[in-house]
C-alpha cells in the first residue's frame, strides 16, 4: 500500500512537472489557479477585446466606448514588453442575442484575458454568464443596470456573474438622485414612468419608483412601449388618464423621439414635465426642438480636473486627444469610464502577470482577486473602489436642463442638481 | 364470426352518431372565452370610468382619431397587398418596403422645401410636392420590382414568388440603409396652419389627422372609380378573375399586371406621405411593421377585396389604439400598451375564427384557395 501510494504521488509529480515544462518552458514556480491560465509567448501581443454596441440605434453609446478603450491602451503602452492588442471592436447589437453572440465569439479564443464591455445592459445579462463561465473578467464602462452586481445592500442581482465588474453608476444610485431632484428640487408628487422592457431602462424606472415612494411621492402610472414602437398616443392616453405632473422616460432616442413629437396631440399632457436619463441626453435627441426645457439625469461628466493614475492624463486632455484621433466630441457621457475600466484592466494585468524569460503568464483567478482588491484607484471617472458584486463606479449624479438647441455643451453645463448632495 | 360482425356493426353506428368533433368544439369554446373576455374586459373599463377614474373624454376622443387616422395609412397599404392579391394570387411582402422607399425618397424633397424657405411659406403646395415624389418613388419601385423580381416567375408555384418576395424586401431595406444610412431622420414639423385644431361637427380634430384621414378617403374614392369605371380597372378585374382567358380576349396581361403593381404601389407612397405627417420619423426599417399590419389589415377585411383592404386597415387602427386601454385595462393587466401589437394580431385571429374568409370576403371554393 504504501509504496504504490508513494509511487502515485511520484507519477503525480512528474505528470506536474511535465505540464509546467509544456506551458513555461522552465524555471519559474508559476503555478496555475484554478480558472486557468493564459501564457503570452516572446513577441506575442496580449489579447483583449472591446464589445460594444457600435452599429444600430444605439451606436452613439458604444463607438466612443470603444474608442476611449483603445486610446487608453495606446496610452498605457506595453506591459512588460509585450503589446495589448483589442483586436476588431465586437459589437453587442445592445441587445440579448447579440451580447450573448459577441461573447461566444470572445471565449472561443483561448488567449483572450478580459472583455470591455458591454454597452447597454440587455446584452450583458446574456454575454456576462459567458464570459464568467469561461474564467474571463469584463468590465463595463456604461452597464447601469441594478440586476448586473447587487441591490447595493449586500444582494447580488439575479444577473450577477463572478468576473463582472463596471465602471458605470449603478442605476439604484440614479434613482435616487433622479427621485430627490423631482421631490425636493421641483417639488411635484406625481410621477409616471415609462420603460422599454430592457433592464437597463426598467431597472432604472424600478430604483426611480422605490426612491421616490420612500420619499413620499406617488408614482401615478409605471408602463412600457416596446422597443421600435412609433405610435405613442395610445400610451400617452394611459399615462394621461393617471394624471401625473412628470413623467420619468429614461429610454432610448428612438421611442423618446416619438414621443416628445406625439405629447402635444394627446389632452391632459399640456403642462407635463418631462425627464429623461443618460440614454437620451445624446445630439440627435437633443437636437429635436421638442426636447428643449426636458431635464435629464446622468453620470457627472466634469473629468477636467481628473487625472488617471496609470497613464498622467486627465480629463481635458483626453478630450484633446479624442478629438485629434477621432475628430469631434465623444456621443455619450461614458467615454471617462471606459477608458477607466481599460486601464484598471490593463493594471491589474501587470500587477498579476508572472515574467518567465520572454514569456508571460497570467493567471485567470488572480486576476479577478486583483480586481475585487481595488480600492481607491485613480481614474478620470474620481477614485474607483470596487465593492464585493463588482460595482466599481465613482458615482455622481448630476441633472441638467436642457435649455440651448444650438449648444448642447451649455445646456449639459446648466446643472441644477448633484446627487449624492453636497 | 358473422354474429361477432352483426353485433358490431350497430356500436359502430351508436359511436358515429354521438361523435363530437373536437376541433369545432374548441373552436366554439375560443369563440365563447373570446367574447366573454372582450365584455368583461369592456364591462371593467366601463365601471373604471363610472368611477371617475381611466382616460378623460377628451383623451378617447383623441385616442379614437388618431386610432383611425394611423388605420387609414394601413388601409392605404393593405390596397396594394390586396390588388397584387387579387391579381396574380400571391403576397407581396415586398410591398411594406415600396412604402419606405416613399417616404425615404420623400424626405429628401421635404428637405429641401424645408431648408429653402418654401415649406413655411406654402405649407399645402409642399405637401403635395411631395406627395408626388412619394408616389412616383414608390410606383417606380414596384414597377422595377415586378419587372425584375416577379415576372421571371410568372406560372411558378405560388411559393415562389412569395420566398422571392421576402428577399425583394431585404434587399430594399439594406438597399436604403446603404443610401441613407441606419439613423432615424425627421421629416420638418408640419406647418404652423396644419398643426391647430379644426372644428368637425363641433368635435376638434388635430389638422395633421384631419388631413391624413381625408388623404386616404379622397384616395380611396379615386381608386374605387379607377377600378370599376375605366377600361383599365376592367381589365384589372377581368384579369383578376382569369388571367388566360382574358388574354383571350385581348387584354394585354402583362400590361395589366404592371399597372396593378402600379396602382397599388402610388397608394402606398400616399401612405409615405401619411406615415410621415403622423409620425415624421423614418429609417430603413420602417416599412416593416407597417407592411406587416397592412397584410394583417388586409386579410382582417378579406383579401383581395378593396373596401375590405381599406375597412380591415381602420378596424386594425381602431383595434390596436383604442383595444388595450378598453379591454385589456379593464381585465386589470398592467402596462396595457406595451400589448399593442399582441392586441392587433390577436384581432386576426378572432376575425378569422368567426368569418375565415375576412370581412368582406367572398367564401371561396377548395379549388380557388389551392
Amino acid at each position: 500500500m504504501k509504496t504504490k501510494r508513494s509511487m502515485r504521488f511520484i507519477a503525480a509529480l512528474g505528470a506536474l512537472a511535465l505540464v509546467a515544462a509544456a506551458c513555461g518552458g522552465g524555471g519559474t514556480d508559476f503555478v496555475e489557479g484554478e480558472l486557468g491560465s493564459v501564457t503570452v509567448d516572446a513577441g506575442e501581443a496580449i489579447q483583449i477585446r472591446s464589445l460594444n454596441a457600435i452599429s444600430g440605434e444605439v451606436a452613439f453609446l458604444g463607438v466612443p466606448n470603444e474608442n476611449a478603450v483603445r486610446l487608453a491602451v495606446a496610452d498605457f503602452g506595453p506591459i512588460e514588453g509585450h503589446e495589448v492588442n483589442v483586436g476588431t471592436g465586437l459589437d453587442d447589437l445592445c441587445s440579448a442575442e447579440g451580447g450573448q453572440q459577441a461573447a461566444q465569439n470572445i471565449v472561443a479564443d483561448t488567449d483572450v484575458v478580459g472583455v470591455i464591455g458591454t454597452s447597454c445592459s440587455g446584452a450583458a445579462a446574456a454575454a456576462a454568464p459567458v464570459i464568467s463561465e469561461a474564467g474571463l473578467v469584463m468590465i463595463s464602462p456604461s452597464n447601469t443596470s441594478p440586476g448586473l452586481t447587487s441591490d447595493l445592500e449586500g444582494t447580488a442581482g439575479e444577473n450577477y456573474y463572478e468576473g463582472y465588474y463596471r465602471t458605470a453608476h449603478n442605476d439604484l444610485f440614479q434613482g435616487q438622485g433622479a427621485a430627490n431632484f423631482v421631490f425636493n428640487n421641483l417639488q411635484l408628487t406625481k410621477v409616471g414612468l415609462i420603460h422599454d422592457g430592457d433592464p437597463y431602462t426598467n431597472g432604472l424606472t424600478t430604483a426611480f419608483e422605490n426612491a421616490f415612494e420612500e420619499l413620499g411621492g406617488e408614482i401615478v402610472i409605471h408602463t412600457a412601449v416596446t422597443v421600435g414602437q412609433t405610435d405613442m398616443v395610445p400610451v400617452l392616453t394611459e399615462v394621461a388618464a393617471a394624471g401625473p405632473e412628470l413623467i420619468f422616460m429614461p429610454i432610448f432616442p428612438a421611442e423618446a423621439t416619438f414621443i416628445v413629437q406625439q405629447i402635444g396631440g394627446v389632452s391632459g399632457l399640456e403642462d407635463i414635465v418631462l425627464m429623461g436619463a443618460d440614454g437620451i441626453s445624446v445630439e440627435n435627441f437633443m437636437n429635436l426642438p421638442e426636447s428643449e426645457g426636458m431635464y435629464f439625469s446622468g453620470p457627472d461628466t466634469r473629468f477636467a480636473e481628473n487625472t488617471n493614475e496609470s497613464t498622467d492624463i486627465n480629463g481635458a486632455e483626453f478630450l484633446t486627444e479624442y478629438d485629434a484621433e477621432f475628430g469631434g466630441a465623444p456621443s455619450a457621457d461614458f467615454w471617462g469610464h471606459a477608458y477607466d475600466a481599460t486601464t484598471l484592466l490593463l493594471k491589474a494585468i501587470q500587477t498579476v502577470a508572472v515574467v518567465d524569460g520572454d514569456v508571460l503568464h497570467i493567471d485567470r483567478l488572480a486576476l479577478r482577486e486583483e480586481l475585487n482588491k481595488t480600492s481607491g484607484y485613480e481614474g478620470l471617472i474620481g477614485s474607483i473602489t470596487c465593492d464585493e458584486f463588482g460595482d466599481c463606479g465613482a458615482a455622481v449624479i448630476s441633472i441638467f436642463q436642457h435649455i440651448n438647441l444650438a449648444d448642447h455643451q451649455a445646456s449639459k453645463a446648466n446643472i441644477l442638481y448633484t446627487y449624492p448632495e453636497g | 364470426m358473422f354474429a361477432g360482425v352483426s353485433t358490431a356493426a350497430p356500436e359502430v353506428a351508436k359511436t358515429r352518431r354521438f361523435k363530437f368533433n373536437w376541433v369545432d368544439g374548441f373552436l366554439w369554446f375560443i369563440r365563447v372565452a373570446a367574447i366573454i373576455t372582450i365584455v368583461v374586459g369592456i364591462t371593467g373599463s366601463i365601471q373604471k370610468f363610472a368611477g371617475g377614474g381611466g382616460p378623460s373624454v377628451e383623451a378617447w376622443r383623441d385616442l379614437i382619431i388618431s386610432s383611425i387616422s394611423t388605420g387609414s395609412m394601413y388601409g392605404l397599404i393593405a390596397l396594394g397587398y390586396s390588388m397584387v392579391y387579387g391579381v396574380l394570387g400571391f403576397i407581396n411582402f415586398a410591398h411594406g418596403e415600396v412604402f419606405m422607399s416613399g417616404t425615404m425618397v420623400g424626405l429628401i424633397s421635404a428637405t429641401i422645401l424645408f431648408n429653402n424657405g418654401f415649406w413655411d411659406s406654402n405649407p399645402y403646395v409642399s405637401i403635395l410636392l411631395v406627395l408626388i415624389v412619394a408616389m412616383i418613388t414608390s410606383m417606380l419601385v414596384a414597377v422595377v420590382v415586378e419587372r425584375v423580381a416577379y415576372r421571371p416567375l410568372r406560372g411558378a408555384p405560388r411559393l415562389i414568388p412569395l420566398i422571392t418576395s421576402i428577399g425583394v424586401s431585404f434587399f430594399i431595406q439594406y438597399a436604403f440603409a446603404g443610401l441613407f444610412g441606419v439613423a432615424i431622420r425627421n421629416y420638418p414639423p408640419a406647418p404652423a396652419s396644419l398643426a391647430r385644431d379644426f372644428d368637425i361637427l363641433g368635435i376638434p380634430v388635430e389638422g395633421t389627422k384631419l388631413l391624413v384621414i381625408s388623404v386616404a378617403v379622397l384616395s380611396m374614392i379615386g381608386l374605387w372609380y379607377f377600378v370599376t369605371k375605366t377600361k383599365t380597372g376592367s381589365a384589372m378585374r377581368a384579369v383578376a378573375e382569369d388571367k388566360e382567358i382574358a388574354g383571350l380576349m385581348g387584354i394585354d396581361v402583362d400590361k395589366t399586371i404592371v399597372t396593378t403593381f402600379a396602382v397599388g404601389g402610388a397608394m402606398a407612397g400616399v401612405a409615405g406621405l401619411l406615415w410621415a405627417l403622423l409620425f415624421r420619423g423614418v429609417d430603413f426599417l420602417t416599412g416593416f411593421l407597417p407592411g406587416i399590419k397592412a397584410f394583417t389589415a388586409a386579410v382582417l377585411g378579406g383579401i383581395g377585396n378593396l373596401p375590405g383592404a381599406m375597412l380591415g386597415g381602420v378596424l386594425l387602427g381602431l383595434f390596436e389604439g383604442v383595444g388595450p386601454l378598453l379591454v385589456l385595462d379593464g381585465l386589470g393587466i398592467p402596462a396595457v400598451s406595451q400589448l399593442k401589437d399582441a392586441v392587433a394580431f390577436a384581432a386576426l385571429v378572432l376575425v378569422l375564427i368567426f368569418r375565415p374568409s375576412g370581412l368582406l370576403g367572398e367564401r371561396l371554393g377548395s379549388e380557388e384557395r389551392a
